[in-house]
C-alpha cells in the first residue's frame, strides 16, 4: 500500500464550510455571468422588455378571444400564473443550462469538476443569478398588470407570510428540479441545447399557470397533478388574489396548509430524486467520458 | 517507495457509434498500462495524437472511469474516491480556448482559488506573483476574451500551478503557443519542480520530443494506447548510441518507396519524409559499415544524394526504434 498524499493543513475544511463556499463563488460566478454581458443601459432595457414582451402576447391573445373583456376572473387568474411561471424558465432551466453553459460554451467544466467541490451545489449557485432576475421581471410585469390591465392586486389584502413562504419553497423546488435536469443533461449530448425549454414548456401546459387543469382531457389532468409547480401556482394566487383563486375549482377543496404540505412534500422528494439522479448520471457521465465532450452542436 | 501515481493493468475502451442501426465499434484507447511514477518527479508522456495520453490524463484526473485496471494518485483510487483525489491535484490542457470570457484574469484565477478554499490574501499574492512570471503581469484586469490564445493559455497554466497541487497534470501545454511562449512555458513548469525537488509532482503528456527530452525525469513512450518503453531520456537514447544514425536529404523517390532499403541487411528503421521537392530519408543502422549498401542501393536507383549527416540519436528515433515509423508518420495513419 503506497502512502497516501495528504491536502495541506491550512486547507482543510469541513463539509459545511465547503458547501457554503461553493455556494458564494458560484453564485458570484452566475451573477458576473448574467450582469455582465452588455452595458448596464441596455441591460436594464432588456430586462425590462422581456417579461413585458411575454405577458404581451398572453394579453394580446386574450383580448382578441375575449373581445376585450379583461374584467373577468379569469385574466387575472391567466397573468398570474404567466407571470410567476417565469421563475420556472428562469430558475429551473437556468441551473440545468449552467452545465451546457460550462461545457460548450466556457470549456470550464472539467477545471470546476476536478476542483474539490460539491459539484451539485455549485449548480444550484448558478441559479442565484437567474433567481434575481427572474424577480426583477415579476416585478416589473406585476406592476404593469396593475397599472395598465386592472389586475385587482391589493397589498392590502395580500397574505403576505402564505407568498413569502410559498416562494421560498418554490423556489428552491424549482432548482431541485433544475438540479436533475442538469444532471439528465450531463448524459446529453446532442440534443442537451433543448432539454430545459422542452421541460419548462411542458410544465406550462400542464400546471394550470395560463389555465385551470379542468380544461384538459380528465385523462391527461394526473399528470398536472403530480407537478409542484401546479401547487406552487395555486398558492401563489391564493396569497395575492384570494377572492380570485377562490372562484377556480381545481384545488378548492384543500386549504392552505394542505397545499403547503403536498408542496413540501414534492419539494423533499425532488431534493431526494435529484441528488439520486446527480449521483447516477454523475457515475455514468465518467463512464461515457461526457464530462468534457464538446459537440460544437 | 513513495509513488505519486500508479497505475496497474489500465485500459479504456469506448464505445463509438455509428449510425442508428449500427452496432457500436469499440476503440482501445488504454491498454493494460501499468506506470510508476514517483513523488517529486518531472514525468513525461510521449506519444502522437491519438496514443492515449489525454485518456490516461482524464482517468486520473477523476474526468473519466477506466473499463478495467487500477489507478491511483497520492495512494487514492480515483475511481472509487474520486473526492479525495481532487484538493491534492490540479489540471491544465493545452490547445483550447477555454476561460471565462467575461471576467477578468485576476477573477477567473480568484475565483479557483477559491474553490480549493485558498484565503482571498494569500490568492491575490499568489495571484500578482505568478502572472508576473508568465508576462501577464499587466493583463490582470483584462477580461480573458481579450486576450490572444497563447495568452490565455498562459492564464490557464498559472491557474494550475495558482492551486499548489501536489500532483499536477499538464495535457499538451505548450499545443498552440508560438516559440517564445512554449520556451517560457517549459522554464517555468521546470523551475516549480526544481524547487518544490521530492515534493511536488508533475505529469506531462506531449508530442513535442525536444519538449519530453528537455523537460522529463523521465519518460514513457505510449503508442495506441500501449506503454513501449519506460525510463530516463538518456537512457533510453543509450540503447541507440550502439547503433548509427544518418539523415540523407536525396532527390525524390517517385513512389518507390523505402522497400528496397528495408530489405538490406543492416538496416533497422528507414523513415521517408517529403519536404521541398526533395525526399529526406532518416536511417537506423546497426553499424557504419551498413551506409555504404545503402548509398550503393540509391545509385543503383539513380537516386541523387544532396546531403548526408550522421547525428546522435533523439526520442524521435527511440519511437521510431519501437514502433517502426516516425510520430507524423503515426498520426498521418490515424488521419487516413
Amino acid at each position: 500500500m503506497d502512502a497516501q498524499i495528504t491536502i495541506p493543513q491550512s486547507r482543510q475544511d469541513n463539509t459545511f464550510q465547503r458547501l457554503v463556499r461553493t455556494f458564494r463563488v458560484s453564485a458570484w460566478l452566475g451573477w458576473q455571468i448574467e450582469a455582465n454581458w452588455a452595458d448596464p443601459l441596455v441591460f436594464a432595457i432588456y430586462a425590462l422588455i422581456k417579461p413585458l414582451a411575454s405577458a404581451a402576447i398572453i394579453v394580446v391573445m386574450y383580448g382578441i378571444i375575449t373581445q376585450g373583456d379583461f374584467g373577468q376572473p379569469i385574466f387575472a387568474y391567466i397573468f398570474i400564473g404567466n407571470a410567476f411561471y417565469i421563475y420556472v424558465g428562469q430558475v429551473m432551466s437556468g441551473v440545468s443550462w449552467a452545465v451546457i453553459d460550462d461545457r460548450e460554451h466556457y470549456r470550464m467544466l472539467k477545471y470546476v469538476y476536478i476542483a474539490p467541490i460539491h459539484i451539485p451545489t455549485y449548480l444550484l449557485g448558478r441559479g442565484v443569478a437567474k433567481f434575481v432576475f427572474a424577480s426583477i421581471s415579476v416585478f416589473v410585469t406585476l406592476l404593469a398588470g396593475v397599472l395598465f390591465l386592472q389586475i385587482p392586486l391589493d397589498l392590502l389584502q395580500v397574505d403576505w407570510l402564505l407568498f413569502i413562504v410559498s416562494l421560498a419553497i418554490g423556489v428552491n423546488m424549482l432548482a431541485l428540479m433544475g438540479l436533475m435536469l442538469g444532471s439528465i443533461v450531463l448524459l446529453l449530448v446532442n440534443h442537451s441545447f433543448g432539454m430545459g425549454e422542452a421541460v419548462a414548456g411542458a410544465l406550462y401546459l400542464f400546471s394550470g399557470a395560463i389555465f385551470p387543469l379542468e380544461v384538459l382531457p380528465e385523462w391527461i389532468r394526473w399528470v398536472g397533478f403530480i407537478m409542484p409547480v401546479t401547487y406552487w401556482l395555486e398558492l401563489i394566487r391564493r396569497a395575492l388574489l384570494p377572492d380570485i383563486a377562490a372562484g377556480f375549482p381545481t384545488l378548492a377543496s384543500l386549504s392552505n396548509g394542505q397545499l403547503l404540505g403536498i408542496m413540501l412534500g414534492l419539494t423533499v422528494f425532488f431534493a431526494v430524486a435529484a441528488f439520486l439522479t446527480f449521483n447516477y448520471c454523475d457515475r455514468e457521465a465518467r463512464e461515457r467520458g461526457y464530462i468534457d465532450r464538446t459537440t460544437n452542436y | 517507495m513513495d509513488l505519486a501515481v500508479k497505475t496497474q493493468d489500465l485500459s479504456r475502451i469506448y464505445k463509438i457509434r455509428g449510425g442508428k442501426k449500427e452496432e457500436a465499434k469499440e476503440l482501445v484507447a488504454l491498454d493494460h498500462v501499468s506506470v510508476e511514477i514517483k513523488r517529486g518527479e518531472l514525468f513525461g508522456l510521449l506519444g502522437p495524437n491519438g496514443a492515449g495520453k489525454t485518456t490516461l490524463i482524464k482517468i486520473l484526473t477523476t474526468l473519466l472511469s477506466p473499463t478495467s485496471g487500477v489507478a491511483t494518485v497520492g495512494g487514492i483510487d480515483v475511481a472509487k474516491e474520486p473526492h479525495n483525489v481532487r484538493p491534492i491535484i490540479n489540471m491544465v490542457s493545452g490547445g483550447e480556448s477555454s476561460g471565462y470570457g467575461l471576467l477578468t484574469v485576476r477573477e477567473n484565477l480568484w475565483m479557483f482559488a477559491q474553490f480549493y478554499g485558498i484565503p482571498t490574501k494569500v490568492a491575490n499574492e499568489r495571484i500578482k506573483e505568478l502572472l508576473g512570471i508568465v508576462g501577464l503581469g499587466d493583463r490582470d484586469n483584462t477580461k480573458s476574451s481579450d486576450l490572444s490564445t497563447g495568452l490565455r493559455q498562459k492564464m490557464n497554466i498559472v491557474r494550475g500551478f495558482l492551486t499548489d497541487p501536489e500532483v499536477l497534470f499538464l495535457d499538451e501545454p505548450t499545443l498552440g503557443l508560438d516559440v517564445g511562449a512554449s520556451r517560457d512555458v517549459r522554464h517555468f513548469v521546470r523551475g516549480w519542480v526544481d524547487e518544490n525537488k521530492g515534493d511536488k509532482t508533475l505529469l506531462l503528456t506531449t508530442h513535442y520530443m525536444v519538449e519530453a527530452d528537455e523537460l522529463c525525469d523521465r519518460v514513457a513512450i505510449i503508442n495506441q494506447g500501449r506503454v513501449l518503453a519506460c525510463d530516463t531520456p538518456s537512457r533510453l537514447k543509450r540503447n541507440l548510441q550502439r547503433d548509427a544514425i544518418f539523415k540523407l536529404e536525396v532527390s525524390p523517390l517517385n513512389g518507390a518507396g523505402t522497400g528496397s532499403f528495408e530489405k538490406l541487411a543492416g538496416v533497422r528503421q528507414v523513415t521517408h519524409q517529403a519536404q521541398d521537392g526533395q525526399s529526406i530519408l532518416e536511417f537506423i543502422l546497426e553499424e557504419e559499415d551498413v551506409l555504404g549498401r545503402v548509398v550503393n542501393t540509391m545509385t543503383n536507383q539513380d537516386i541523387h544524394i544532396f546531403n548526408l549527416e550522421k547525428r546522435e540519436a533523439t526520442l524521435e528515433d527511440v519511437f521510431v526504434d519501437l514502433v517502426g515509423k516516425s510520430m507524423k508518420e503515426v498520426e498521418g495513419d490515424s488521419d487516413s
